[in-house]
């Protein structure tokens, strides 16, 4: 008998399957969109790089037959820079949790988004770290319980959306993990944006998040994201709010701004042609 | 550099932190360049998280380190060289690295250059260890043409990419490099991982063999690597050790004893790491005594003294940003 191809074989690490996530749990959402996605735009394989930071989604570089870097905790957004600024040609695409890019990571988050990087960011937000045990992080919503909030959260939420609007994304949406074309369709927008453009994925995470929360039931999960979500299409992202009761979601920003690699080796081209003009162009080969 | 960069067809940036610089540093060089990033004490504290990060993927980069007085912010823009352990065990782990020690404005060029060399041929961070006296000093230097600077690049893949293994190596343990975008579609972890770079977190054995792999591929070329000035060793009974500005000093107490008739030479270490042993092992068996001079509280005579024996080693620490005088190290060294 001969052997079923699967139609995302060629874009899949296959030596490193099956996963490790958990059933119910949103991020082989987030793979198998990211990867359908790449697949409709036929996009260069070969000038794609996924970088990944530390966390559940943090494996996803493994698993995406591409160029790719699974890098320390919270710096997968620091070595894409590193990436764009010697190879303007490469896209890089960072894939990674609420708590490795906007807790440890944050600050090269708000810096990336501010150079206006052309990198593609899409963010698994499960509220919590689910790889570690289930503690807290900085989208984990009021009053909620985690394994370091036994008595409920205290402290305020990050509106991601808003954040990386505020920080000068040129490409904002978010969705969660029921809104499977959706998600593609942004993913697909946000490639093709030239500029740092960031896709917010709300995802199930049944076995930390979920069964502390009264979510431990992936179909109950799945029900509870269809309820609570709203389609508001470029509100103010700062009134898209992310609530037990309410997620606002939709595109939020969609703009266009000059781009960090473009500028930077704008000013070596101009400072070497003038150097030239002037017979003093010497050329290190690097 | 921001300056001198553009003009070269390079470029230049500055990051949000040092831990970005570092990212960023591996990021490049992963891209097919050659990157560096420079910084002092604080700053190498900070990127240590991302050497370890270098060290597992085997990332060809440079960094410098201007060394100033700690520990903390300490004593900014003063000079020290308390960074010397922290060069070979900052990161968490087992893992070599390469640290040169300038001497002088000329080696400053010089062993950069060396530093990059040496990151490309055996895919390891490479340090270039100096302090804050050599960092500021203003002396002749002769930059040699492009065409006679020699300069390494690292191995490409000899194999397709279907059939490459990102992180196999022959005999000389270090991996065939690929860069992204040129088709070779494979992953870089900092996990344990195999040859074929896939994660292996559960195997002691594939632990072990890269562990080792990482280290031995240093350690067994210490002799190719390491670089050591001699001064008026052949005679001596007492040997000086000193490196980066200490040995200028240390340079002339030699000559000031020499001309006093006392039997005192120098062992200049330009490599820190790996630590040249069997030099010292050697100069321990052939000299009565040895002094260190070091301006920390004693950070690489323990290097020396595992080496050459502690009976034998006498250390002369300097704190507060001050160099050690000629005449005190002569002093000490006699007395």
């Amino acid at each position: 008998m001969s052997r079923v191809h699967h139609p995302l074989e060629d874009y899949t690490r296959t030596g490193m399957i099956p996963h490790i996530w958990c059933n119910g749990c949103g991020n082989g959402v987030i793979l198998g969109e990211f990867l359908r996605a790449l697949d409709e735009m036929k996009y260069d394989i070969n000038k794609l790089v996924v970088v990944s930071g530390i966390g559940c989604i943090g494996r996803i570089s493994g698993y995406t037959h591409t160029d790719s870097f699974h890098t320390t905790h919270g710096r997968p957004l620091a070595l894409a820079v590193g990436i764009k600024a010697a190879r303007p040609d490469l896209k890089p695409v960072v894939i990674s949790g609420d708590g490795d890019l906007f807790a440890i990571g944050g600050n090269h988050f708000i810096h990336a988004a501010r150079r206006n990087l052309d990198v593609t960011v899409i963010c698994s937000n499960n509220f919590n770290y689910g790889m570690t045990g289930g503690q807290s992080g900085p989208t984990t919503p009021i009053d909620a319980y985690t394994t370091t909030t036994r008595y409920g959260n205290i402290e305020h939420p990050f509106n991601l959306a808003h954040l990386a609007a505020a920080s000068g994304a040129v490409y904002v949406a978010r969705w969660t993990a029921i809104h499977v074309k959706r998600i593609r369709e942004s993913i697909k927008k946000a490639i093709n944006k030239k500029g740092f453009s960031f896709v917010e994925v709300i995802t199930p995470c049944p076995e930390e998040y979920g069964r502390r929360n009264k979510l431990a039931d992936p179909i109950v999960n799945m029900k509870w994201l269809r309820e609570v979500s709203v389609v508001r299409p470029f509100i103010d992202p700062i009134e898209a709010v992310v609530q037990p009761d309410k997620i606002v979601v939709g595109e939020f920003v969609d703009s266009e701004k000059s781009e960090f690699s473009d500028l930077l080796w704008a000013k070596t081209r101009t400072i070497q042609a003038a150097l030239e003009k002037e017979g003093k162009l010497t050329n290190v080969a690097l | 550099m921001s300056r001198r960069l553009p003009e070269v067809g390079g470029v230049y940036l500055q990051m949000e932190d040092e831990i970005a610089s570092m990212a960023a540093v591996i990021g490049a060089s992963y891209g097919g360049v050659k990157s560096m990033t420079a910084t002092s004490g604080p700053g190498f504290s900070l990127m240590q998280e991302n050497i370890g990060l270098a060290a597992m993927t085997e990332t060809p980069c440079v960094v410098v380190d201007v060394m100033r007085a700690g520990p903390s912010t300490g004593q900014p823009t003063k000079t020290s060289q308390q960074d010397v352990m922290q060069a070979k065990w900052g990161s968490h782990g087992d893992y070599e690295v390469i640290a040169l020690a300038p001497s002088s404005v000329q080696e400053m060029f010089d062993l950069t250059v060396e530093a990059f060399n040496l990151s490309e041929t055996y895919r390891c961070p490479a340090f270039v260890m100096t302090d804050e006296i050599v960092g500021h000093l203003m002396e002749r230097l002769a930059i040699p043409s492009p065409d006679r600077i020699p300069v390494v690049h690292r191995k490409q893949p000899t194999t397709a990419p279907p059939d490459y293994l990102p992180f196999r190596s022959g005999k000389d343990l270090v991996p065939e490099m690929a860069t992204f975008g040129a088709g070779y579609r494979f992953y870089a972890t900092g996990l344990t991982h195999d040859e074929t770079g896939h994660p292996q977190t559960d195997s002691p054995e594939e632990h072990t063999k890269l562990v080792q792999r990482l280290c031995d591929k240093i350690r067994k070329n210490t002799d190719k690597i390491t670089k050591v000035e001699r001064v008026f060793l052949d005679d001596a009974d007492v040997c000086i050790i000193a490196y980066g500005s200490v040995a200028r000093s240390a340079l002339s107490a030699v000559v000031e004893g020499r001309e006093k008739g006392i039997r005192i030479g120098l062992l200049r270490l330009v490599t820190l790491w790996p630590f040249p042993d069997e030099v010292v092992e050697q100069v321990g068996e052939e000299v009565k005594r040895i002094l260190v001079p070091e301006m920390n509280y004693g950070q690489l005579v323990r290097e020396v003294e595992r080496c050459a024996g502690r009976h034998k080693v006498t250390f002369l620490p300097k704190l507060g940003d001050a160099l050690h005088t000629p005449h005190e190290i002569l002093t000490h060294a006699i007395s």
